[in-house]
């Protein structure tokens, strides 16, 4: 299926992810908050889909927005924020640290007017619409293994871990 | 129109990149400096799905892995949150300073 | 412009398919459409269901045995007044039903009522209704906590807490669906919800009788964990009355609750479909094999109409036993009325061009009903469980199950 009106798409979703960014990192209420890293992180499932990547789409979708998310939900309602949102939202260095920021950003703007000559972005074919997964799975299951199972492992500490530390009586 | 390339990607990515420093660095609630940590892993996740679509397809199953291991570090730390929370009753980061000099 | 709408007509693909964006709008529009009624119709069975299972009648007084309840309960929940707590969170209260109901309906674009009867079919087409359906937890976790009270935070984190227990279990056991869909002469599998009824058409088997009862148990714990999931009686701790008052949606009135209520029938259906599409074999009719041949065919393509003719037959017996009495005049002619609608469409049905389209929307939603008066017949029947007892059944009954209906799966389905 070819794509259609793409730059509609494109700049809808970047705008959507970037607004809902700000968002986050403005807001008050951290429940705001979580609602607006929602929002960022459905419409870049959507952007995952514009980059023909749907299995990463759906795991996005699945594990970030319907797991993650829910634990963060779950977190905010354990922790009582009535008192911290009435307090002071920025801390004393927000100066300094909006400075490093943008000295990262330059950084980067820089790398990218050094590094521009280095690479052309080639024009690519549309892939083959049904063999996402199957590319993907080959891959975890033959070249990338062994990492599989060491993110299973990793998976499986996590969670001794976070059960361990909010037991009440260890 | 101008067609859509893997650099507009690369500067959505670091922008939102960008964002998210600046939320870890200058927020007091420790819940939204998570949050912001996982703006910078969703932003270093669109630049690998954006260069794995014009290499080959190893960007995507680093993306998994990289979801995999945002999920279990944000267990862990929203943990380790729960754990502190229960001792001093704060969630600013600021607070944490039993150990200053 | 009229060709681009004829052009679709003597395809073989869905519109999503085909980038036919009109055509894609009517099927969004037709499907949209059919799922409120199927959602009212479910109101007024369910009513009436339970009244039956409890040796009572239900509603009788609003229409010709009820029929008219769903649209008085429309009409009231939607010039109620519109109540909000004190201290809620104003945008978070406003959101939450919303979310609820958009993942619960747009899960069904990928729905498959027949081979090119969906509104499209992605090819991960199962990982994305297993990935939307959980973002209806978003909302229930949301609602909980901006009523600011603590009966809904409470039923949110209850609720919440169960709903993210089951789709584990859920997940796993969709998993060793699709592995059976790998076992053709390629080697390949797909995650497309056409392509899974189309890879039991040609194993020439449903998923719930293969490797038997691998199958089936699946299939069963898919079904347990899908009632948990949609909140559902035996597991509706977090919503039934006399618990939690309601739970997450205590604090909601009349519209936003209908908007609840209406998310929920809808993730029933959709379940229902995953269920009816892994498993069940989809819209492909019984016993395709045993009974093959032309007369066969032509005995299971009468189905539909003699549905709509048996339903026919049994408003026109209502309307017998009706009171001879004139206040109930007007009942009777409207049940008489309503059975010759349904005679009527039941008689379309009979004519062959009508027939042979019809056929697989049909079956696949028939199937789909029974699995939704499963879960009318659950609730009449079950005592509910206590909140740890369900969490227990979640984490220490069905994930080990379907871990091990996972494995015995894969294992025999390389051996064999």
């Amino acid at each position: 299926m070819t794509p259609v009106a793409t730059n509609f798409f494109f700049f809808l979703l970047a705008g959507v992810t970037l607004i809902s960014g700000i968002l986050v990192i403005t807001q008050r209420n951290p429940v705001h908050s979580a609602l607006a890293l929602i929002l960022g992180l459905l419409a870049q499932a959507n952007l995952y889909l514009m980059l023909y990547a749907p299995f990463v789409a759906g795991v996005q979708v699945i594990l970030y927005a319907g797991g993650i998310m829910v634990l963060f939900l779950f977190v905010i309602m354990l922790v009582n924020l009535e008192r911290a949102k009435k307090e002071e939202q920025f801390n004393k260095l927000w100066l300094i640290g909006t400075a490093a920021a943008a000295a990262l950003g330059f950084l980067f703007f820089t790398v990218y007017l050094k590094g521009k000559a280095l690479w052309q972005d080639q024009g690519t074919a549309l892939p083959p619409e049904t063999s996402n997964t199957q590319e993907i799975g080959r891959l975890l299951y033959g070249q990338y293994m062994f990492t599989f199972e060491i993110a299973s492992l990793l998976l499986l500490v996590a969670i001794i871990g976070a059960v361990v530390m909010t037991k009440r009586k260890v | 129109m101008v067609p859509i390339t893997t650099l507009h990607y690369l500067v959505v990515a670091a922008a939102l990149f960008i964002i998210g420093v600046i939320g870890v660095l200058t927020r007091r609630n420790v819940v939204i400096m998570l949050m912001s940590i996982e703006l910078i892993l969703n932003a270093v996740n669109l630049n690998l799905v954006a260069f794995s679509r014009i290499h080959a397809l190893h960007g995507q199953v680093f993306a998994i892995f990289v979801i995999t291991d945002a999920a279990a570090e944000a267990a862990v730390g929203l943990g380790i949150l729960i754990a502190f929370f229960r001792n001093k009753e704060t969630v600013n980061m600021d607070e944490v300073d039993l150990m200053k000099w | 412009m009229l060709d681009y709408i004829t052009s679709y007509l003597s395809s073989n693909v869905t519109p999503g398919q085909a980038g036919n964006f009109f055509w894609a709008t009517v099927y969004v529009m037709v499907v949209f459409g059919g799922v409120s009624v199927v959602v009212m119709a479910m109101n007024w069975l369910e009513r009436k269901a339970l009244a039956h299972f409890q040796i009572r009648l239900g509603p009788m007084r609003v229409g010709p045995h009820g029929l008219l309840q769903p649209i008085a309960d429309a009409i009231k929940l939607a010039t109620k007044e519109d109540i909000i707590p004190a201290e809620a969170d104003k945008l978070v209260f406003w959101v939450a039903p919303l979310i609820i109901l958009c993942a619960s309906f747009t899960v069904y674009i990928v729905v498959p009522f027949g081979p090119t009867h969906a509104i499209t079919d992605l090819n991960i087409g199962i990982l994305f209704m297993l990935g939307v359906s959980s973002l209806s937890v978003l909302g229930i976790v949301m609602a909980g906590w901006a009523s600011n009270s603590h009966y809904p935070l409470m039923g949110g984190l209850r609720s919440s807490a169960q709903m993210i227990s089951y789709e584990v279990a859920m997940g796993l056991a969709v998993i060793s669906a699709i592995l059976m869909t790998s076992l053709n002469s390629t080697g390949i599998g797909t995650l497309s919800m056409i392509g899974i009824v189309q890879a039991q058409q040609q194993a020439h088997v449903w998923y719930a009788f293969k490797f038997f009862p691998l199958g089936l148990i699946a299939l069963i714990i898919f079904s347990i964990a899908m009632v948990a999931e949609t909140n559902r009686a035996p597991f509706d701790l977090p919503e039934a009355e006399s618990e939690l008052t309601a739970g997450f949606h205590t604090e909601y009135s009349g519209l936003r609750w209908s908007l609840f209520m209406l998310g929920e029938y809808a993730a029933m259906g959709a379940v229902s479909s995953i269920a009816v599409t892994l498993w069940l074999g989809g819209w492909l009719r019984p016993f395709p094999n045993w009974l093959s041949g032309s007369f066969f065919d032509l005995v299971f393509s009468l189905f539909p109409a003699f549905t709509f003719l048996a339903l026919a037959g049994f408003c026109f017996y209502g309307v017998t036993r009706m009171p001879k009495h004139p206040y109930f005049r007007l009942e009777t002619i409207g049940l008489a009325g309503f059975g010759a609608v349904l005679g009527l469409i039941g008689l379309i049905l009979l004519i062959t061009p009508v027939r042979t389209r019809v056929q697989d929307i049909y079956w696949f939603l028939a199937k789909v009903a029974v699995f939704l008066y499963l879960y009318i017949w659950y609730r009449a029947t079950f005592p509910r469980y206590r909140f740890d007892q369900l969490m227990a059944v979640g984490w220490k009954v069905l994930l080990p199950a379907s871990l091990v209906v996972l494995m015995a799966t894969a294992i025999v389905g390389v051996v064999i």
